[in-house]
Formats: C-alpha cells, sequence, structure tokens
C-alpha cells in the first residue's frame, strides 16, 4: 500500500496511507463547516487538496498567474531572531531587496501598543529613515495585547484573577476599564507613526485577550480613520473563534463572543480596516492535511463575505504550518499553494 | 518563512510589480484581480507579465520606479525619489511623499 510523506502539525514527519489522507481532508474541512455553519469544500477542492499533499515533491508552488500579496510583519524581529546583528532598517532592506517581500512593517521586539508610547520617539526616527530608504510599502505594527493593562503590569485588576473567584461583574467592569485605556494607546502610536510617513498601521494578533481586545481594535480603527481617512489600516487576528472573556460586548449591535473570520471580517469592515487577516491556528496532534483543509474552510468563507482584500495569516503555527520555531519548505510551500489556489485570497 | 511563501506563492515585491500591486490594495482597497488589471494598465503590459522578474526589471528601469540592482543604473532613483514617480505613475497619494513635500516646500518658501 503506497504511504505518503507529509507532517503532522507539530512538524514531524509522518506517512500516512491513502486513505488516511483523504480522511483527514474531509474531517479537517467537516470540523470548520460545523463550528461556523459554513460550507465545507467541494469533492473537487478536495481532490485538489490530496493532489497537493500526496505530491512527492519537496516544494510547491501556485500556477503562473495566480501570485498573491505578501504583507511581512515585524520584518526586524524576524531577523533579530535569528542573532543576526543587524539595525532595523537594513533588516527592511533585507526583506526589501533579497527577500521578495511585497510590503514591509517595522515594528518593535516588544510588540505591544502599551509599550511603544516610551520609546514613540526613537520608533518615528526610524520610521522616517526606512521611508527614505525603502521603495515598497512599509507598515508600523503592533499588538492590541490588551492583557498587559492588567496588575502588576497595569492599572485595571487582572479578570483572570476574578473570574475563577466568581467574580464575574467586577471581572467584566475590569475588561471594559482596560479597552479605555488601549483605544486611546492604540490611538495615540497608530497617529504619531502616521504623522512620520507609514504606509499603513498594523493591528497584529487581534483579540487575543478575547473579546474585550477586539473591541477595543475595532474602536481604535473607528477613530484613526476618522482623523486620518487615507490611512490603510490591515487587522490581523490571532485565532478562528473570539473568547468571550467578557461574554456581552457587542459592536454595532452584534455581540463579539464566538465569532468566526467570516464574520469578524464584517465587524473589521464596518470599523473601516482596509485589509483582514483571519488567522486560523494549528493543532498539533492532527495533520499538517487536516489542519490546511480546516483553515481553508475558513478562510475560504472570509473571501466569499468580503469587500475588502484578505490577507490569511500563514506563518508559524496558523494557516495549517506547523508549530514549530523552524517551519519546514514542503509544509510552508503546500499550505501557501493550498491557500491560495483554493480560496482565491489577495494575499498571505 | 517570507523565502518560502515568496517562492511559492509570493508576486515578489521589486523584483516584480508586487509592491505596486500592493499599493492599489492599500490606497484603494482593490482585490487582487482588479489591483492586478489597474496595475498592468497603467504599465502598459498584460496581468501575467507584472510576475515576471525579466519584463518588470526593463519596466522599472525605463519608469524609474526603483530596482533591485541599484549598482548597475547609478542614478537611478531609490526610496523616496521612487516612491515619487510610484504616486504619479498610479495615480495614489503615498502618505510619506506627501509628507515629505509639505516639509521641503515649508524649507523652500
Amino acid at each position: 500500500m503506497e504511504k505518503f510523506y507529509t507532517r503532522m502539525g507539530d512538524g514531524s514527519v509522518v506517512e500516512l496511507s491513502e486513505s488516511q489522507l483523504k480522511r483527514d481532508l474531509e474531517e479537517g474541512t467537516r470540523d470548520a463547516a460545523e463550528r461556523a455553519k459554513i460550507h465545507p469544500l467541494s469533492e473537487d477542492e478536495l481532490s485538489y487538496l490530496f493532489d497537493v499533499y500526496s505530491s512527492p515533491a519537496k516544494f510547491v508552488g501556485v500556477d503562473c498567474g495566480n501570485e498573491v500579496i505578501l504583507t511581512c510583519e515585524n520584518s526586524p524581529v524576524k531577523i533579530r531572531r535569528r542573532g543576526l546583528l543587524v539595525h532595523r532598517v537594513e533588516s527592511l532592506q533585507i526583506f526589501e531587496k533579497l527577500l521578495g517581500a511585497d510590503t514591509l512593517e517595522l515594528g518593535h521586539t516588544d510588540y505591544s501598543f502599551k509599550l511603544l508610547k516610551i520609546p514613540i520617539a526613537y520608533e518615528q526616527t526610524d520610521m522616517e529613515q526606512a521611508l527614505s530608504m525603502t521603495t515598497i510599502p512599509l507598515f508600523y505594527g503592533a499588538m492590541p495585547n490588551l492583557g498587559l493593562y492588567t496588575q502588576p503590569d497595569g492599572p485595571c485588576l487582572n479578570p483572570m484573577e476574578l473570574l475563577p473567584q466568581g467574580k464575574i461583574s467586577e471581572a467584566r467592569a475590569a475588561q471594559e476599564e482596560m479597552i479605555e485605556y488601549a483605544v486611546k494607546d492604540m490611538v495615540y502610536v497608530g497617529s504619531k507613526l502616521y504623522e512620520s510617513g507609514a504606509d499603513g498601521i498594523d493591528f497584529d494578533t487581534t483579540a487575543a485577550a478575547g473579546d474585550a481586545d477586539f473591541l477595543a481594535t475595532l474602536h481604535a480603527i473607528e477613530i484613526l480613520k476618522k482623523k486620518y481617512p487615507q490611512m490603510c489600516i490591515e487587522i490581523g487576528m490571532s485565532g478562528e473563534f473570539i473568547l468571550g472573556m467578557h461574554g456581552e460586548l457587542t459592536y454595532d449591535g452584534v455581540r463579539l463572543a464566538g465569532l468566526y473570520p467570516h464574520k469578524q471580517l464584517e465587524l473589521a469592515e464596518k470599523a473601516g480596516a482596509t485589509i483582514f487577516g483571519p488567522d486560523i491556528n494549528t493543532d498539533t496532534d492532527k495533520s499538517g492535511a487536516w489542519n490546511v483543509a480546516r483553515a481553508i474552510t475558513f478562510t475560504k468563507a472570509c473571501v466569499e463575505n468580503s469587500h475588502i482584500p484578505i490577507h490569511a495569516n500563514v506563518g508559524m503555527g496558523v494557516g495549517g504550518v506547523p508549530v514549530t520555531p523552524q517551519p519546514p519548505v514542503d509544509a510552508v510551500s503546500r499550505a501557501s499553494k493550498a491557500m491560495v489556489e483554493i480560496t482565491r485570497l489577495d494575499g498571505l | 518563512m517570507v523565502s518560502i511563501h515568496s517562492a511559492a506563492s509570493g508576486m515578489g515585491g521589486m523584483r516584480t510589480a508586487g509592491d505596486l500591486v500592493g499599493r492599489m490594495q492599500m490606497s484603494r482597497g482593490m482585490k487582487i484581480k482588479e489591483a492586478k488589471e489597474y496595475v498592468a494598465n497603467k504599465l502598459n503590459v498584460s496581468v501575467p507579465d507584472l510576475a515576471d522578474p525579466v519584463v518588470m526589471s526593463e519596466v522599472r528601469e525605463d519608469l524609474d520606479i526603483g530596482m533591485l540592482s541599484t549598482p548597475f543604473y547609478p542614478g537611478s532613483a531609490k526610496g523616496i525619489e521612487a516612491k515619487f514617480h510610484i504616486a504619479e505613475l498610479l495615480g495614489i497619494e503615498i502618505n510619506c511623499v506627501n509628507r515629505f513635500k509639505d516639509r521641503i516646500g515649508r524649507k523652500l518658501r
């Protein structure tokens, strides 16, 4: 019986039979479809995915003509993570000239809006210098990261400590207070960097702290778009499901807790986002094929529902890519090709 | 990771017209098909040519909108200068270009 070389969600190698591979693809898409109440992938699409995942090629790519745009978050930190002693502006040039990026992003190592208030002048200066030296579009990015607003790091009571004590209303009040602080910081930092010339602002890992995190970001986007109507705003999510840490927060009458990507997108559009990045987390206990089928099912529903460009997150541990610091070429290229060719999205 | 995605499914940035198509998504919210058609029209090339580095290196040289191998072309536009040309070519506003014009304008007045 033929076995196909493939990988699990943690990057480890596994050999699957034809029936096992097909079963994983079917179960992956069914899982997404049942959770989000969307259409599963069609037989043709599953057959295409089978061809991609049963191929013996180390590297696969899209058909010529189907290329999309790559928006790369926090380019300098990726270089720094490898221990290379390169200035941030030079890191951006490396991405621009050597790595084939279509857009760039300047970000701090401490990649959270709350913390950027302090070194803001340094961020602005680096942005201004980078803009004079690079040609391709340059974002400034950071994370809303609402957790930083809780004690002892921030001013608000910690809802993660209040909830286990049964103090639900106190936990909700704390999150509502966190939202106010976070919106101020996001608007302040976003404004400063835009006034230094940034082509856009990226809100990365939005909703990582749940529905309050998502709401704060939507409010910040609304304010920034009113202030700077020309500003490009990219919103990159942190998971396929909005955790209801508060549970009763709404935006434009829609409860945030429990939203899946195709519904998250609708609110992002209403707030004024220019580009939306759905994020589907990789399950390390499942195969790469299962994970990609699932991620593509969620993302396809997003693309079909969108009026703005969709740039899916297909980085480490998301979009079907394994959770490992050095994602393998075979796994990443398969996720990349499959995501683009089936969903027909606008970028990664 | 970006190098894998770039080879597998990316347009290629400055190797081709990836940055220009990206700018249309960012400035006008265009979806990929519309953005490619818009840029191809402005550059007077076909849509498939947009991702062809052989064609696009000549186009970028002719239009002086920034190239990869700048030592081969001393005096060619780089950085902010290239973005001035891109803004005019595509008919879009580029934030840093407008702010540069504003600052220089104030100094020249």
